[in-house]
């Protein structure tokens, strides 16, 4: 029993994470109809940015300026690699958010060396609960998540932006010629993305207080697979597949029989959900005319 | 206030070495409705991509109350007050019919609110939102399409949706309405009703509108004067009657 409830809060919590990386992967491809490789490294960024800050002894000092200079990334991404290329083949955007991917990873390395950092944020310790020992990081991760989630829907929902957003996300070009800035539209979606991206870095480092120039490879192919398992370019999508995806490395970490397969098992579940239903759970389906 | 809302000086554009569009005058007065006729392939719907600026004119430029526009992105183009229709329906799909319109209604100066004041939720934003609804309902009940407020646009029967696109487009606050081919695919009856609410629009809103337009019942009937256009270049000009008549509008036409 107390297994199962410290598993499943885990398993919300580490999902929360994944769902938060995958916004910013679905947001940025049902606005710019595109894939940003290079997100799963804004995390990193985001991580060794807490790092350099927590030079100041405040974690919400340091945490608010990751967000800033994460966004501040991310817009200069958008702007110096992805913007000229708007209008371009899908495939040499791909091939740029990789080599983007690349050229962080490097950076960071230049930077800050090859061997990992510790940085511990905040000591927030564990509570008893129901009889079992629970990390109070993981219920704020969750706390966090489910309001940053509440706060975007909402926000694309009932706010005049979230409506041209989707407006753009609908048709781009009509959008346009309806007289909204797709360009100002394109940068706002990165930079929520980014922002999201640096508080996904921080509850890695809740969870394991190390930064490293490839810590945001991983969690960014999962969150990918999350965002496409739920419906790429579906903002509930990606929550649904976040959360689904945690659950499941999760539950399978717990069982020691499969637990060195966990990776294997999650991309398994994205290929077998591909199969049976390409679009993921909740994305649109598009008829293309010919 | 200059004496042509819409003017193209020598406007053409071409595409390596096919002009789609060569040395286009059009001059169109305050409201009247203009027509835009053609055989298919005769860069009509190039004229419209050039003065909504989706394309960029390779000759020539064009005046919207004697302003100048080319070079201006077509969101800018829009503000300005150039608003256009799509040859092939193009509405947010998957939005309600009233969103649709809201979205038109965006950049108007009188909804202005900022993304704080609406992220806030501060009393203006609500203000707006609620101004913006009731503009919109304004806006469909001229199109008989109040009822349909909350459904989605993809939903609503093909002739509604032409209607749609439509009040989208009228919701940007226009001096001139761009309209592709809107009675494409419409019954007689439909193509009279919409007539109608073509003058409706001319009267009511002050409107001075150009249409793209196969049916040529239809174009004798409601433009005041047309511009042929054939292989990109402008084959006659004039009073609808008299361009009707033109032996060459009519070999451009028929053949032969």
């Amino acid at each position: 029993m107390e297994e199962i409830l410290s598993t499943l809060i885990n398993g919300l919590s580490l999902g929360g994470i994944y769902a938060m990386i995958a916004l910013g992967y679905t947001m940025v491809y049902g606005i710019a109809k595109m894939l940003n490789f290079a997100h799963g490294d804004v995390i990193m960024v985001g991580g060794y940015l807490i790092y350099v800050f927590m030079a100041t002894n405040n974690p919400l000092l340091a945490i608010l300026l990751a967000c800033i200079g994460c966004v501040i990334l991310g817009v200069c991404i958008e702007k110096i690699a992805y913007k000229p290329l708007r209008g371009a083949s899908p495939l040499a955007v791909l091939i740029t958010a990789i080599g983007v991917s690349y050229l962080l990873q490097s950076l960071a390395q230049i930077v800050f060396g090859s061997a990992s950092k510790m940085v511990t944020v905040y000591e927030f310790g564990s509570v008893q609960l129901l009889g079992c020992t629970i990390q109070v990081s993981s219920l704020v991760t969750l706390a966090v998540t489910v309001a940053v989630m509440v706060a975007l829907t909402m926000f694309v929902k009932y706010t005049r932006m979230g409506r041209a957003m989707i407006a753009v996300s609908e048709d781009k070009s009509a959008a346009q010629l309806m007289g909204i800035n797709v360009d100002r539209i394109i940068m706002v979606t990165f930079a929520i993305g980014s922002a999201l991206a640096a508080l996904a870095g921080l509850f890695y480092l809740l969870k394991a207080p190390n930064v490293f120039n490839t810590m945001g490879a991983m969690p960014g192919i999962k969150a990918f697979t999350a965002a496409v398992i739920g419906g790429i370019g579906s903002i509930p999508g990606a929550m649904l597949g976040g959360i689904l995806l945690g659950m499941v490395e999760s539950v399978s970490y717990k069982i020691t029989a499969i637990a060195p397969y966990t990776d294997a098992i999650e991309f398994t579940i994205l290929i077998v959900i591909l199969l049976v239903r390409p679009t993921g759970f909740l994305g649109k389906k598009r008829r293309e005319k010919v | 206030m200059a004496e042509y809302v819409l003017e193209t000086k020598g406007l053409g554009i071409s595409f390596g070495g096919l002009h789609a569009a060569q040395d286009v005058n059009i001059r169109i007065k305050k409201n009247q409705i203009y027509g835009l006729i053609g055989p298919n392939g005769a860069g009509k719907t190039t004229i419209f991509n050039l003065l909504t600026c989706v394309y960029k004119p390779t000759a020539g430029t064009f005046y919207l109350g004697g302003e100048e526009m080319k070079g201006l992105t077509p969101d800018k183009i829009n503000q300005k007050g150039i608003a256009r229709t799509f040859q092939n329906i193009r509405l947010f799909n998957n939005m309600t019919v009233v969103r649709n319109v809201m979205v038109g209604l965006h950049n108007r100066p009188e909804y202005k609110c900022s993304v704080l004041e609406s992220v806030l939720r501060l009393p203006r934003h609500f203000k707006m939102e609620k101004q913006m609804r009731e503009k919109a309902k304004e806006l469909l009940r001229i199109f008989d399409l109040e009822q349909e407020r909350n459904s989605l646009a993809c939903n609503l029967p093909y002739g509604k949706q032409r209607k749609l696109e439509i009040a989208r487009a009228l919701a940007t606050n226009p001096k001139i309405l761009l309209l592709d081919e809107p009675a494409a695919g419409m019954n007689p009856h439909e193509t009279e009703d919409l007539a109608k609410t073509i003058r409706f629009i001319r009267d009511h809103f002050d409107m001075t509108i150009l249409l793209i337009e196969h049916d040529m019942g239809f174009v004798s009937e409601l433009c005041d004067e047309l511009t042929v256009l054939s292989f990109g270049t402008v084959l006659a000009q004039g009073e609808t009657k008299t361009v009707l008549q033109d032996p060459k509008v009519i070999k451009a036409y028929i053949g032969g």
